[in-house]
């Protein structure tokens, strides 16, 4: 298992340069200009020098290996120097927005947390919500409780988390007046009001989002026990004289949360980078947000950066994902 | 029929129908047998035929819905065990009557150690702790002949072959002392070598511990090395029931005949084509009002259409369910 996960961990170390150098081109062949929002009053040397101040004089490939350095040696130190105080950045440069000047990693760093607290958590209530209706709908396939899962699961798959989330701040804001539509990132929780406003903010764009997933993830763990609930080994199981929720929970659970499993490990990063037009529609200040904004005002090395971000997250929860497949089924620990 | 030894397991007038969509199926019509103490009952019978929907029916094993046990009375132990609660055959199953299935591959559970699989029982059933259970279970794994007993239960399924997995299946079976053992074709997915293995392990168990055991299987050849008595079925019902060298000698069913005439024969002139018993198992859509056997059966004649024939008596033991006689007609053609 040890050796296995290592050698994953060596094979994702040429994909992460892959796609950074396709990230890196794709991004800079892309047209726009970074002095394009700049009055039309300065002068075109003026302009040149600007370009050249932001490092674009540079051939291609310089910028890459530059761009590359700060993003995998620079910015992780001073995260690092930021966490802990020491001092091991050495004033290395840093990746710097375009729009803003400062640096992209502490924007970054700034957003991570409305992100993880608004989207992680709907992705929580997602899974927890989605296993028992999963677990139960395969169990009492065909019973009204499968029948309305069935439903509400099409339904929340369907319809595109813009809609469901417009609607419901329709019915919850607009006509009853319950929440608020907008999600405001600058309240600090210091005491029993406040948290009840953090929870009134929230409940909105954590449902939208729990909503979806849920319907995705139950309909795969249903699919799953289904899978499982005919084999040889539940007839095994139960001619034991186990009890029902020991065959069930037990040997029927553990085979089927091994593809489960995977499905909510490859879906994690998408916590990060799916979750963009909720964080539009509530105004939540995330990653996502900040992504949309970048793109607007042709900040090429905040988006650079962040896109860099989710394909390092999408690779490293792959690897994940392999590494959990491998714990749950001892048929495929490859040593 | 159980002469003077009180039956272990008396089944009478067993009922078992499948909802379909396209209406019931009838799998089991009016099975009665019984089990005498340390005997070995072979069932056989086409595939089809009912034999392991039958077993599965006494214990209740068989996904409810589809499956429902219409009828019947299964006395196991001065119980009838279609009439008692789902605690009390849990309590049966696997302490009192141990299960061996068709397909070692399938039948044991990839993601758990094959310890784990024996011991679980052991804990559920006798109360065993956790070290007591463990020495048990690599004691049970040498009894079936799995070398290095102690340090396999550590392996999972995939780590043993298919006679082995079966070995496997038997251990568990066997865990908690059984004192009937419900074996469905056992060796019908193991290669030759492995099937006479695992034969001679199951007469050696018997020898030691005196379980009576019921073994399904559609090989004559099989329950002619083992079995104390046979009990063949054809279309959810038994046609036929008799010691095992008294139905060899003088098999009276025409369709039990058949099946014999069917095995082939390594010794003597050599058959350029392979016997087979024409035409298709009957299809079980409806409470059987005629004998199933008569579109196949050479003997049928107009009774056979009207009247499904009761099992009768032909003394020592044998019994059969037809209406032809071999001794009249012998007569009647002079």
């Amino acid at each position: 298992m040890f050796t296995y996960t290592l050698r994953r961990l060596a094979f994702a170390v040429p994909t992460v340069l892959i796609i950074s150098l396709i990230v890196f081109l794709l991004l800079d062949l892309a047209p726009g200009d970074p002095t394009a929002d700049l009055p039309l009053t300065i002068p075109v040397e003026v302009r040149e020098q600007i370009r050249m101040a932001l490092g674009l004089g540079e051939p291609v490939h310089i910028r890459y290996l530059k761009w590359l350095e700060m993003m995998l040696v620079n910015e992780p130190l001073h995260a690092l120097a930021n966490m802990t105080g020491w001092d091991v950045t050495r004033d290395a440069p840093r990746i710097l927005s375009w729009q803003t000047r400062s640096p992209v990693g502490d924007i970054i760093a700034q957003r991570i947390p409305q992100t993880l607290w608004v989207v992680g958590l709907g992705y929580i209530f997602g899974v927890l919500i989605a296993l028992p209706i999963g677990i139960i709908s395969a169990y009492r396939q065909y019973s009204w409780f499968d029948q309305v899962g069935t439903f509400v699961s099409m339904v929340g798959f369907s319809v595109p988390t813009f809609f469901t989330g417009v609607v419901l701040i329709l019915v919850f804001s607009v006509w009853l007046g319950w929440f608020p539509s907008m999600y405001d990132t600058t309240l600090e929780v210091r005491d029993w009001d406040s948290f009840v406003r953090q929870v009134k903010q929230i409940i909105l764009p954590v449902s939208v989002l729990a909503l979806f997933n849920a319907s995705q993830i139950s309909r795969f763990m249903r699919a799953s026990m289904l899978d499982n609930l005919n084999q040889d080994y539940v007839r095994t199981a139960r001619a034991k004289g186990l009890k029902e929720q020991t065959v069930v929970l037990t040997h029927v659970l553990r085979n089927s949360m091994i593809p489960v499993v995977t499905v909510i490990a490859l879906g994690i990063p998408a916590v990060f980078s799916g979750a963009i037009i909720t964080e539009q529609i509530f105004r939540v200040n995330g990653l996502g947000h900040a992504l949309i904004g970048a793109i607007y005002a042709n900040d090429i090395p905040m988006v650079q950066t962040i896109t860099f971000i989710f394909a390092v997250l999408i690779v490293l929860f792959n690897l994940i994902a392999d590494v959990l497949y491998g714990l749950l089924d001892p048929r495929i620990r490859y040593d | 029929m159980s002469d003077g030894v009180e039956p272990v397991l008396d089944v009478r007038d067993l009922k078992t129908v499948f909802h379909t969509r396209g209406g019931e199926i009838h799998a089991v019509n009016s099975v009665s047998f019984h089990l005498r103490p340390g005997e070995l009952l072979g069932v056989v019978g086409e595939s089809g035929s009912g034999k392991s929907v039958t077993m599965m029916s006494l214990i209740r094993l068989l996904p409810s819905p589809p499956a429902e046990v219409r009828s019947g009375t299964v006395m196991f132990g001065g119980r009838n065990l279609l009439k008692a609660t789902d605690r009390e055959l849990r309590r049966l199953r696997g302490r009192e009557i141990g299960f061996i299935f068709q397909d070692p591959m399938t039948s044991l559970n990839p993601v758990f150690t094959v310890g784990f699989q024996i011991i679980e029982p052991l804990r559920k059933h006798m109360g065993l702790n956790g070290a007591q259970a463990r020495s048990r279970a690599a004691e049970l794994l040498d009894l079936v002949g799995i070398p290095d007993a102690r340090r396999r239960l550590r392996d999972f399924p995939h780590q043993f072959s298919g006679g082995m997995r079966q070995r496997v299946m038997i251990a568990i079976a066997l865990a908690c002392d059984p004192k009937v053992l419900i074996a469905d074709e056992p060796t019908t997915a193991l290669d030759v070598t492995i099937q006479a293995q695992i034969l001679e392990l199951v007469k050696d168990l018997r020898r030691q511990l005196g379980m009576a055991i019921v073994w399904i299987t559609h090989d004559l050849g099989v329950i002619a090395g083992i079995a104390d008595r046979v009990m063949v079925m054809y279309g959810g019902q038994v046609v036929e029931q008799a010691p095992v060298r008294e139905l060899f000698a003088d098999p009276r069913h025409p369709y039990t005949r058949a099946l014999l005439k069917t095995v082939p024969s390594v010794r003597g002139q050599r058959e350029p084509k392979l016997k087979v018993i024409e035409g298709q198992p009957p299809m079980l859509g409806a409470h059987p009002a005629a004998c199933p056997f008569r579109f196949r059966c050479e003997h049928a004649f107009d009774r056979c259409g009207d009247e499904n024939p009761l099992r009768r008596d032909v003394g020592h033991g044998h019994d059969v369910a037809c209406h032809w006689n071999p001794a009249e007609t012998m007569v009647a053609h002079g």
